[in-house]
């Protein structure tokens, strides 16, 4: 089971990510705490493509950064179990030495590509592999072209990231974040910034990495076209929660349910996401706004 | 009534107005002892770094990196080094001859040049220059770095940001800023030389004579001392600076000038220590 009443121990043999009871709290410059995840929980699955959705603020990136071991959590629990553990393994309780070694297993896409302004994209891609293993370089330049290839790029491997257009950069940073091969593979925002061609063509390339390399996929996003063509599950986030999480098909019912007295709260919510809805249960529980306070003098 | 409350609040705005005086100072050495606190600590990371990679192959940054940073911080300095030390050896010559002309000690102006500049001014006045030219370079591509995740990914690749980028900008740091100080004591010593020549009338031979028998060993390896303490005291800034970028291109820009700025600080200050310390063992 998957969702916002998931407890306790994964107990499915292809739970990959185990996240469980999460929280993450920040304070700002006047040393107020803000609370960005109040309690979180959810499963992956091995070869599944999970999205995680949810408004801007609502804790998504944040959740990306804990499940890469960016931030510590304040607490729960994130486990890990890949092809070369026996248990799971909590992020929190690893070394920095443990860690390094589940990095290796998965790949990141950051929102900008966060290519190596210095080096050349075959360098970007070639620093993990040169890094991290001891072959010989004909055969990391071998891997390389294989890497670029796949993401069509390999025209481009002598050019510095400077000279790239924002499709580019995220496609090498995906050659680069393939590169070793990763069971898993975080993206964070694969199409923000990218125009609506170039963004299909990278869920295009996203949905192909899945299913020729078999690989889990974590993409945070909060564009619904992208979302609901690569997602084989959805999480949607709303104020540090999963309100609901399930498969695709019952994400789309929500966006065509109509009229929305059909459905209960959460998925009102959701509706108004999906659909891109100016008014709802999102915006409608912000209270008084500011200029409302500033007329009656409060 | 009226007075009464009137002189309460006076007092009450006082007592909030010391209140708050007192609550900035505390921030501010806060902050100060985290600023300390956080170059200190990244000093201790970068020279476990360093260690490991004398040690082992693969701890350690490809040399490219290292030559890289070597020409960007000291080739590409030397210019505006020997402009500034040759400037200083004019200056202090044109300074001091006046007094000394008093005494009618005019060729000993070779002395006292050759002194303070290969004691003080070579490695603090290279180190300032070096903090403006290179430090602030260093936190504006770290800063850039951290906004654009580059330092995000190198920990996601699991490499460790430390070991690639600070250690080969602090080992450039440490021996350009030594390299470009003996560049400066030389590049001093000959303004001095020239501008006594033409301007005061010493010949060649009369003010090198001076300069060798007034020199000794030791003031010029304590200014190499603190050549190389200034060079990780500006590398450690910088990157500390770089490493803490927060709030995009504002950021960065703030991130340089505080580098410069600490730099300074921080180089007159522990210039002082050293001093007092040589002083006191009259080295």
């Amino acid at each position: 089971m998957t969702g916002p009443g998931v407890s306790g121990p994964a107990t499915q043999p292809d739970v990959v990510i185990a996240v469980r009871n999460v929280q993450k709290s920040f304070r700002d410059a006047s040393g107020r705490e803000a609370v960005v995840l109040a309690d979180v929980s959810f499963d992956v699955h091995r070869g599944e493509t999970v999205v995680i959705m949810g408004g801007s603020g609502c804790g998504k990136s944040t959740l990306l950064n804990c499940l890469i071991g960016e931030y510590a959590i304040d607490g729960g629990r994130i486990e890990y179990r890949t092809s070369t553990m026996d248990a799971f393994a909590d992020v929190a309780s690893m070394s920095d030495a443990e860690l390094d070694r589940l990095r290796l297993q998965f790949g990141i896409l950051f929102q900008s590509g966060a290519l190596f302004n210095s080096m050349t994209v075959a360098d970007n891609v070639a620093l993990p592999l040169r890094e991290h293993s001891s072959v010989d370089p004909r055969v990391i330049d071998i891997v390389v072209t294989l890497k670029l290839e796949q993401v069509h790029m390999l025209a481009h491997r002598h050019k510095m990231p400077a000279q790239l257009s924002g499709g580019q950069k995220k496609r090498a940073g995906l050659a680069r974040a393939t590169a070793l091969d990763p069971e898993i593979l975080f993206y964070d925002e694969p199409s923000a910034g990218l125009d609506p061609v170039t963004s299909a063509a990278i869920d295009e390339l996203i949905r192909d990495l899945s299913t020729k390399l078999q690989v889990t996929s974590v993409v945070v996003t909060h564009h619904m076209d992208s979302a609901l063509k690569i997602a084989d599950r959805l999480i949607m986030l709303d104020k540090g929660r999963v309100i609901r999480a399930g498969p695709r098909d019952e994400f789309l019912r929500i966006k065509t349910t109509a009229p929305v007295d059909l459905l209960d709260d959460d998925e009102r919510l959701i509706h108004q996401f999906m659909n891109g809805r100016a008014e709802g249960p999102l915006t409608d529980d912000q209270g008084i706004s500011e200029f409302e306070k500033l007329l009656v003098g409060g | 009534m009226s007075d009464v409350s009137s002189r309460r609040s006076a007092a009450g705005r006082g007592v909030e107005w010391v209140g708050r005086v007192a609550a900035g100072r505390l921030a501010a050495g806060a902050a100060f002892v985290r600023f300390v606190g956080g170059v200190s600590s990244l000093l201790g990371v970068t020279l476990a770094w360093f260690g490991r990679g004398l040690i082992r192959r693969r701890a350690r940054a490809a040399p490219a990196t290292f030559v890289r940073q070597m020409v960007r911080i000291g080739v590409e300095s030397i210019g505006i080094v020997v402009l500034v030390q040759t400037f200083i050896g004019i200056i202090l010559t044109l300074q001091l001859a006046p007094t000394l002309e008093l005494y009618g000690q005019l060729e000993r102006v070779a002395d006292v040049v050759g002194i303070a500049v290969f004691r003080e001014l070579g490695p603090l006045l290279t180190a300032i220059v070096i903090s403006g030219f290179a430090g602030a370079s260093i936190a504006a591509e770290l800063g850039a770095m951290v906004e654009g995740e580059e330092i995000k990914a190198l920990r996601a690749h699991a490499l460790n940001p430390i070991r690639f980028l600070i250690v080969p900008r602090f080992v450039a740091t440490v021996l350009m800023l030594t390299g470009l100080t003996v560049l400066a004591d030389v590049v001093g010593v000959a303004g001095g030389l020239a501008t006594s020549m033409t301007v005061l009338g010493v010949s060649f031979d009369t003010y090198m004579s001076l300069t060798r028998e007034a020199l000794t060993l030791s003031d010029f390896y304590t200014g190499l001392i603190k050549a190389g303490c200034f060079g990780a005291i500006v590398a450690m800034i910088a990157s500390y600076e770089g490493l803490n970028v927060r709030g995009g291109a504002e950021g960065v820009g703030r991130a340089t000038t505080q580098t410069v700025v600490k730099s300074i600080v921080a180089l007159i200050g522990v210039d002082v220590i050293f001093t007092a310390v040589f002083f006191a063992f009259k080295v």
